[in-house]
């Protein structure tokens, strides 16, 4: 676990509503190696709501999300195949 | 990968987000050059929608000027475009809609001698042609070429499109080995054409391109589309490629390129359909 924190790419998508922060994801995700993982931090609301199934539906993989102090979200993914 | 700008993303954003397109789909299309024979009924549809699309090259032929009577259909052309040429026309409206496509410019008649240095340089080439001749043409050099195209044709109130990806699926001369006799088919100028059929199929040919480069789908391959408006019907007529084909079987009598009859290089002129 300690490892994966480290080694993570992260993308702060505060303040971008949906869809834009599924297209920035999904750029993300086109950069790393099925398997890898993914670390987006989403607004409460719409975004936490929508963006993880939406990745799922893709074929990813939600490794877990948590919400932060400040509402928003933090979601860990597992790029698919 | 290709670095999209935050516009570029925005702009494509809705592509991008289909799962059977996303970022890799889009480069593609980015990537991709189709070619679009005719900027009139047909073509007018899918010019559109591949500039707004992204198609990173896209050439327009067509010898053309802006007519009167084209613009109850041609909707890439304007009132204010008349007596301008289509090419030119097309091309501002283009860039209009998207500036970062390569837009290039064909102000020529197609023929035997001329369509091969043009299509040579294409991934996709979209049949929008108005005559029996230029289809013809264009079918044998795309098979000659190994290029895959779009065939569409309207008229009164029906369109036929199919989609031939040459060695692989039927061509247009396995199903109608060569052009009907001259005056056995009405043009749209004799018979007229219900503007918006136009519309219809010029888009399903540009969704045949997008789905081509994109590498999706199942494309209309050894399938002739027809529709009528009438009753609002799609049908698909099953086709095979044909052993004996003179341009794609095996053992071709068309090895080289030819004129049909009905003078495809003639000037444009009160004699050429205007479809």
């Amino acid at each position: 676990m300690e490892a994966e924190n480290s080694a993570v790419t992260v993308k702060d998508l505060r303040g971008v509503s949906c869809p834009m922060n599924l297209v920035h994801t999904k750029v993300e995700l086109a950069k790393i190696a099925a398997g890898a993982l993914l670390r987006i931090i989403l607004d409460n609301g719409p975004p936490i709501k929508n963006v993880p199934g939406s990745l799922a539906e893709e074929g990813h993989e939600i490794v877990r999300q948590e919400q932060n102090p400040d509402s928003s979200w933090t979601v860990l993914i597992r790029k698919g195949a | 990968m290709i670095n999209f700008t935050d516009a570029q993303l925005e702009r494509y954003s809705r592509h991008i987000i289909l799962r059977e397109v996303g970022v890799e789909g889009q480069e593609k299309i980015l990537r991709s050059r189709i070619l679009i024979i005719g900027a009139g009924g047909l073509g007018s549809p899918a010019i559109l929608y591949l500039a707004a699309a992204g198609v990173g090259t896209i050439g327009i032929v067509d010898y053309d000027t802006v007519d009167m009577t084209n613009l109850q259909r041609q909707i890439v052309h304007f009132t204010g475009d008349l007596n301008t040429s289509k090419v030119d026309s097309a091309a501002e409206k283009m860039r209009a809609i998207n500036p970062e496509v390569r837009v290039r410019t064909y102000h020529v008649n197609l023929c035997a001698d001329t369509i091969s240095e043009i299509i040579k340089d294409y991934d996709f080439i979209i049949d929008g042609s108005d005559n029996f001749p230029t289809k013809f043409l264009v079918n044998d050099a795309c098979v000659l070429a190994n290029i895959p195209f779009s065939h569409g044709g309207i008229l009164r109130f029906d369109g036929q499109a199919m989609t031939v990806v040459p060695g692989r699926s039927a061509c247009y001369r396995c199903i109608f080995s060569k052009p009907p006799p001259l005056d056995a088919v009405p043009t749209c100028s004799q018979a007229g054409v219900l503007g918006v059929i136009a519309g219809i199929l010029g888009t399903i040919q540009a969704t045949e391109a997008l789905k081509y480069v994109i590498g999706i789908g199942e494309l209309l391959t050894d399938r002739l589309l027809t529709f009528n408006a009438m009753n609002m019907e799609f049908r698909k007529v099953v086709l095979k490629k044909q052993e004996n084909c003179p341009v794609c079987g095996s053992n071709p009598t068309i090895t080289k390129l030819m004129d049909e009859e009905q003078a495809v290089c003639a000037p444009a002129g009160p004699g050429r359909p205007a479809c």
